[in-house]
């Protein structure tokens, strides 16, 4: 008993502490701006992980159900809401997130995503490979453009996300823009290549001109058609 | 200072056998201590080139697996003193080849021998890469043909990625050994040149063998192929091949056609 009367009469402290938000602002169709959220994650996975998010429903006129709706739609995408702006009280549920009010915008929203692109940017955008790639080999590189210092052999195989200059005979396959990369582009010294490809759209050995072999070349993408044209 | 020495190709039927024995021969007739290894398990064909097929007791495999002693396994070449022979078994497979095992087993050469030669199996199966593991150098063995020059190029892919050396980051010195030129199929375009493999290998050149009838003598006598006809061609460029392995230079003889008076009178024999 006594225990319990201590502890009743401990103070309560109350401090203050101010966080940053992501606001989010509904637009609809709401099945729209989902979608853009949704592509948002893709792009960068984890991005609203651990971070509080206060959704602003002032553009749009949402009924009670419609609200709950909402919240869970981004529930299912592991985003957590903490409060909610520009609506009526009324319009809310207890057990909803609570209205908020007073909020001042702020500049963290454009240093913000910053951070994630930074890290990026650390990698290395662009592979340099100072020997010949061997039949047999292969070389993925997803993050960008791929220089080889030396042939590509036949059978080897070259991967890119963003372009493939190859500074010897290409022999093998070469497959750039392999991330929807369309301006990406294939350039060789000696074009007897088994298999050109850009973003999905690809030639082999017989598609291309016979004029062509063996000189320099370079391919890229006109549309939904890949060109080949010698390099000079 | 012992060289681990592999020949390799990937391809199969190219000449890695022949080599194995005309290039052990030719590195002892220099004073060399050599011995020749074969890995090719399950189908050993150096004993036979070599000619000591009878004389086989205990193999690579007995070794590798401590049944027998390194030299009890050995045999000694009866016409050169200094050139030994390490049967492969015939009766097991690749599988028995363990990388713990051949690491011990090579080791142990080296400390016995100038020159350790490891006739590679064919492919890129376990044979193979247990053969190139522990090499220092390589001869890739290359005909003058498409599908021989691609193999030879993943064969040098792979010397570059999964020998010991590559792993520590150092290079295992490569060279490439042009098998069966037929110089009178070469005049008419029917083979690729020698410029043409040299230029998709980017590896320098051993030597050129030219295609001769003396090898397959050799081979079916059971004497390597420096050793039966020292004068043929193929022996003299074995020998000129075994003089650059010691970093001697010598100069390329590449293989031309001889059309002399009499051949010309004489060109074929009447049936």
């Amino acid at each position: 008993m006594e225990a319990q009367a201590k502890v009743q009469r401990q103070m309560v402290r109350l401090r203050g502490r101010s966080y940053v938000a992501f606001v989010f602002v509904p637009t609809v169709p709401i099945q729209d701006w989902l979608q853009e959220i949704d592509a948002t994650i893709a792009r960068s996975p984890g991005f609203f992980a651990g971070r509080p998010v206060v959704i602003d429903l002032s553009s749009v006129d949402l009924s009670q159900a419609g609200i709950g709706h909402l919240l869970t739609s981004l529930q299912d995408r592991n985003i957590r809401v903490l409060g909610i702006e520009g609506v009526d009280e009324g319009r809310l549920t207890p057990m909803m997130p609570p209205l908020l009010s007073g909020g001042r915008s702020c500049v963290v929203e454009p240093t913000a995503p910053k951070k994630p692109e930074a890290k990026v940017e650390a990698k290395p955008t662009s592979l340099l490979l100072e020997s010949p790639v061997r039949s047999g080999q292969t070389v993925i590189f997803p993050e960008g453009d791929v220089t080889i210092l030396g042939s590509v052999g036949s059978g080897a195989e070259v991967v890119a996300g963003g372009s493939i200059h190859i500074y010897g005979a290409l022999r093998g396959r070469a497959m750039a823009g392999v991330n929807g990369h369309t301006s990406a582009r294939i350039y060789c010294q000696k074009i007897e290549a088994e298999l050109l490809a850009i973003d999905g759209f690809y030639q082999t050995a017989d598609d291309i001109d016979e004029a062509l072999r063996g000189k320099p070349a370079q391919a890229w993408l006109q549309g939904n058609t890949m060109r080949i044209t010698a390099l000079n | 200072m012992a060289k681990v020495l592999v020949v390799t190709s990937g391809k199969g039927g190219v000449g890695k056998t022949t080599t194995t024995a005309a290039l052990g021969a030719a590195l002892a007739q220099r004073g060399d201590k050599v011995v020749v290894v074969d890995f090719d398990v399950g189908l050993r064909n150096l004993d036979l080139v070599m000619g000591a097929e009878r004389r086989v007791v205990f193999d690579l495999i007995n070794v590798v697996q401590g049944v027998a002693k390194l030299p009890q396994a050995l045999i000694k070449d009866k016409r050169l003193e200094n050139l030994w022979l390490l049967p492969a078994s015939q009766t097991r497979d690749k599988d028995a080849l363990t990388e713990e095992g051949v690491s011990k087993v090579i080791a142990d050469l080296r400390s016995r021998f100038d020159w350790v030669i490891c006739d590679s199996p064919a492919g890129i199966e376990r044979g193979a890469s247990m053969a190139m593991r522990f090499a220092d150098e390589a001869v890739i063995v290359t005909n003058p043909e498409v599908s021989s020059v691609r193999d030879s190029d993943r064969i040098i892919g792979m010397l570059d990625s999964k020998t010991v050396r590559a792993e520590k980051g150092e290079r295992v010195e490569k060279h490439i050994l042009i098998t069966r030129y037929d110089p009178s199929r070469a005049a008419r375009g029917e083979m690729l040149t020698i410029d043409d493999i040299l230029e998709i290998l980017a590896t320098p050149l051993l030597g050129i063998i030219p295609e001769s009838q003396d090898v397959l003598r050799a081979s079916n006598v059971g004497t390597p192929v420096t050793l039966s006809n020292a004068d043929g061609a193929p022996a003299r460029a074995y020998t000129d091949a075994a003089r650059r392995l010691c970093g001697e230079t010598v100069a390329m003889q590449v293989p031309a056609e001889r059309k002399g008076f009499m051949d010309r009178l004489l060109r074929r024999r009447a049936a």
